[in-house]
């Protein structure tokens, strides 16, 4: 790609270098645990979700409803003006039939991932989990309904909806 | 929306994780040299730049100057002296330490860098910084190529 | 502003795992960057880095341990980032640091080593989601793909056949690149019947991971003009970003791309993308990647890239070639690094350089894009002679 440019850098290595220890290698894994605050949208948000409902949050000039719920309206840069208890169904905005976990390990049985499309929000998704029946016929634009989890079993958390099912 | 004021920070409930990954590191180009050296012939090695006239320890491939190839190597003295030096009383995590750990890092003559190791056979009060050591091994058996090959430094005791 | 120039460029090849330290693929490319337009490390005046996040290297802050490497010794020196839209942003951000009239010549390094990263780089991405309402769905990075790409196939029609033609197409053009990881010829059926990792996402319609470098050198008009007959010119220069709330944006177009698409087009004086660009390096870590961010850059309506990719407009040999240089789906994926090599493509391109690969008809301006962050950053940078 150019005339002075003969020789492209690089020295490849295949797995076999590693597992047979042909090269010099060293491994290091990070002692970390970390504890992140939900803050305050958030943290009614997951109060919400304790007590079995959804909530967002409404930014009076705008008129959008912010979800998952949040202090602030980041278009108008204010804080927002006020709670708003949504419904626990909705629509499936997009999905996957995903055989991949969160290290790309693979799963043997797929989960299906999705957008949900929360009614009463204004066309706002969050991101959760379909079950029940058959993967591959799920769709987009299809309803659905959130399972909670058993009250005393709920803490205050995204997976306190067990998971979403078809209506 | 008022901000809410945390004033007992146990009632908070914050959500934990963690990074599920580890590294892997190839020594590269100058690492796997410089390692092997100390593995197999027990010398601590150095890139030399003629043109700067510097010489790198730990050897790299590369002058940082004038970023020309360093295709020069030779043996530097095993013997050094303490450039700086701390005694740390915790561990990575922050626990006591029931030894103290002396930690020094170790210049040579005539080179552009050094080693960052533990000094051993002396007790804390002892180290001074200028203080001449000279570098430990392991036994060639257990050497595996690593800076752990070195044992310690220790004072050359006159 | 002053005009800005591309001068020099160089890269590694892009690998699944090198034996070189990430400083030692970073001192090799600038060298070989610096040695194509004949200037020293003297010679340059500052240094941008652009690398992916820590975690891939395994090192953080590996923009300092990636420094020296750099030539970044003792020289004004800062790291741009914007996720995988990163290796785009370094080449804009070298050009403002020139056409700032604060530096003569910037040396623009990208860099990634993303062997080091186990047992897959997928899982530092635990960390940059939401660690609320995201990651404690066991969420995977390809999620994010699939459910991209399952929205614009929905709202237009599109097919995962005609989607996987961008696979085909770019894994043949990198046979042609001397840096390639992954070049070869495959089918359609190849890429259908290939392992699903995410459905729609299958796993050739997926860049590799890869260790490699990619550097450019930027120079003042003046400077320039003295050290080449060739310079290539910095036209137009875009970036924007769009809401992290994957929610709160419709999937199926990339809002963010066109916005810093026409941030760089105004800059160019570029009226109809679509006639006044030669050729196009889009972002393709995914092939639906290349169609999607072609309509953000302006390239065709929306919805229609998947037709000139079937009618064979986007080919080396096409109306407007999208990625000649085989794009991350044949080069690799050497995050950051694949946003400068793109770059360095239309350089080479545009002076005629390009091998094997060369568009033919004397292309005179191109554009390279990239994509990433929270999947909602968009950078982009126009070239020409
Ligand atoms: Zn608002
Ligand atoms: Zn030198």
């Amino acid at each position: 790609m150019n005339e002075k440019v003969k020789v492209w850098p690089g020295t490849p290595l295949s797995e076999k270098d590693i597992i047979e220890k042909r090269v010099l290698f060293t491994e290091w894994e990070p002692n970390l645990k970390y504890a992140w605050d939900a803050g305050v949208g958030y943290g009614g948000y997951f109060a919400g979700l304790k007590e079995g409902r959804i909530v967002g949050t409404e930014c009076a000039k705008c008129r959008r409803v912010l979800l998952p719920a949040r202090a602030f309206c980041e278009w108008c840069f204010r804080t927002v003006d006020r709670w708003v208890q949504l419904n626990d169904t909705g629509i499936v905005n997009t999905f996957s039939v995903a055989y991949t976990g969160t290290a790309a390990e693979r799963l043997k049985d797929p989960l299906v991932p999705a957008l949900i499309e929360i009614d009463g929000s204004g066309g706002v998704a969050i991101m959760h989990l379909i079950r029940g029946g058959d993967p591959w016929k799920v769709k987009i634009g299809m309803k659905v309904k959130a399972v909670w989890k058993p009250k005393g079993k709920r803490e205050g958390s995204i997976n306190d909806i067990e998971y979403w099912k078809p209506v | 929306m008022p901000v809410d004021k945390i004033t007992q920070v146990s009632q908070t409930k914050p959500w934990h994780g963690q990074i599920p990954v580890y590294g892997q590191y190839t020594y590269g180009i100058a690492g796997e040299r410089f390692f092997r050296e100390i593995k197999a012939n027990g010398r601590i090695m150095g890139a030399k730049c003629s043109s700067c006239n510097l010489t790198y320890v730990p050897p790299r491939i590369y002058c940082e100057r004038c970023f020309s190839e360093l295709t020069e190597w030779l043996q530097i003295p095993d013997r050094g002296a303490v450039h700086t030096f701390t005694v740390s009383h915790v561990d990575l995590d922050g626990n006591r330490l029931d030894e103290p750990l002396i930690v020094a890092f170790v210049e040579f003559d005539g080179v552009h860098g050094g080693i960052v190791h533990r000094l051993g056979e002396v007790e804390p009060d002892q180290v001074y910084i200028g203080m001449p050591v000279e570098m430990r091994l392991k036994s060639k058996a257990k050497r595996t190529g690593s800076i752990l090959d070195i044992s310690y430094f220790k004072p050359i005791r006159v | 502003m002053r005009k800005v120039a591309v001068v020099g460029a160089g890269m590694t090849k892009f690998m699944r795992r090198a034996h070189e330290t990430g400083k030692e693929l970073a001192w090799e490319t600038s060298r070989m960057a610096l040695d194509s337009c004949d200037l020293t490390l003297k010679d340059v005046d500052c240094v941008v880095m652009g690398t992916a996040p820590d975690a891939f290297d395994m090192i953080h802050m590996k923009h300092e341990y990636l420094s020296d490497g750099a030539g970044a010794w003792r020289k004004p020196y800062v790291r741009g980032f914007l996720g995988g839209g990163t290796g785009v942003f370094t080449a804009c951000q070298a050009w403002y640091h020139v056409a700032s009239g604060l530096f003569d010549v910037c040396l623009a390094v990208s860099e990634e080593k993303m062997s080091s990263c186990l047992p897959h780089p997928q899982g530092a991405f635990v960390t940059c989601w939401d660690q609320f309402t995201e990651s404690p769905l066991g969420t995977s990075l390809l999620w994010f793909f699939a459910w991209e790409m399952n929205r614009y196939m929905h709202a237009h029609g599109i097919t995962e056949r005609e989607i996987a033609l961008v696979s085909v197409k770019n894994k043949k053009n990198a046979i042609e690149h001397p840096c390639a990881q992954l070049p070869g010829e495959i089918t359609v059926d190849d890429v259908m019947n290939s392992e699903i990792m995410a459905w729609p996402v299958k796993r050739l319609d997926v860049s590799p991971t890869s260790d490699g470098a990619a550097v450019l050198v930027f120079a003042a008009e003046d400077v320039a003009k003295r050290i080449t007959d060739k310079p290539v010119w910095v036209e137009g220069a875009g970036w924007c970003l769009d809401t992290m709330y994957i929610g709160q944006r419709d999937l199926y177009y990339p809002k963010y791309v066109e916005y810093a698409a026409r941030m760089a087009y105004d800059m160019a004086g570029i009226k109809e993308p679509r006639h006044e660009i030669d050729i196009a390096e889009p972002y393709d870590p995914f092939s639906y990647k290349e169609l999607h961010n072609a309509e953000g850059l302006l390239l065709c309506g929306k919805g229609e890239a998947a037709k000139l990719t079937v009618d064979g407009e986007t080919q080396r040999t096409g109306r407007q070639p999208w990625c000649p240089s085989g794009g991350a789906l044949g080069v690799g994926n050497a995050i950051a690094a694949t946003g400068v090599m793109k770059v360095a493509e239309l350089f080479w391109q545009l002076r005629g350089e390009a091998g094997g690969r060369q568009v033919p008809g004397k292309p005179r301006r191109g554009v390279a894009q990239a994509w990433g962050d929270e999947m909602q950053v968009g950078t982009v940078i126009v070239l020409g002679v």
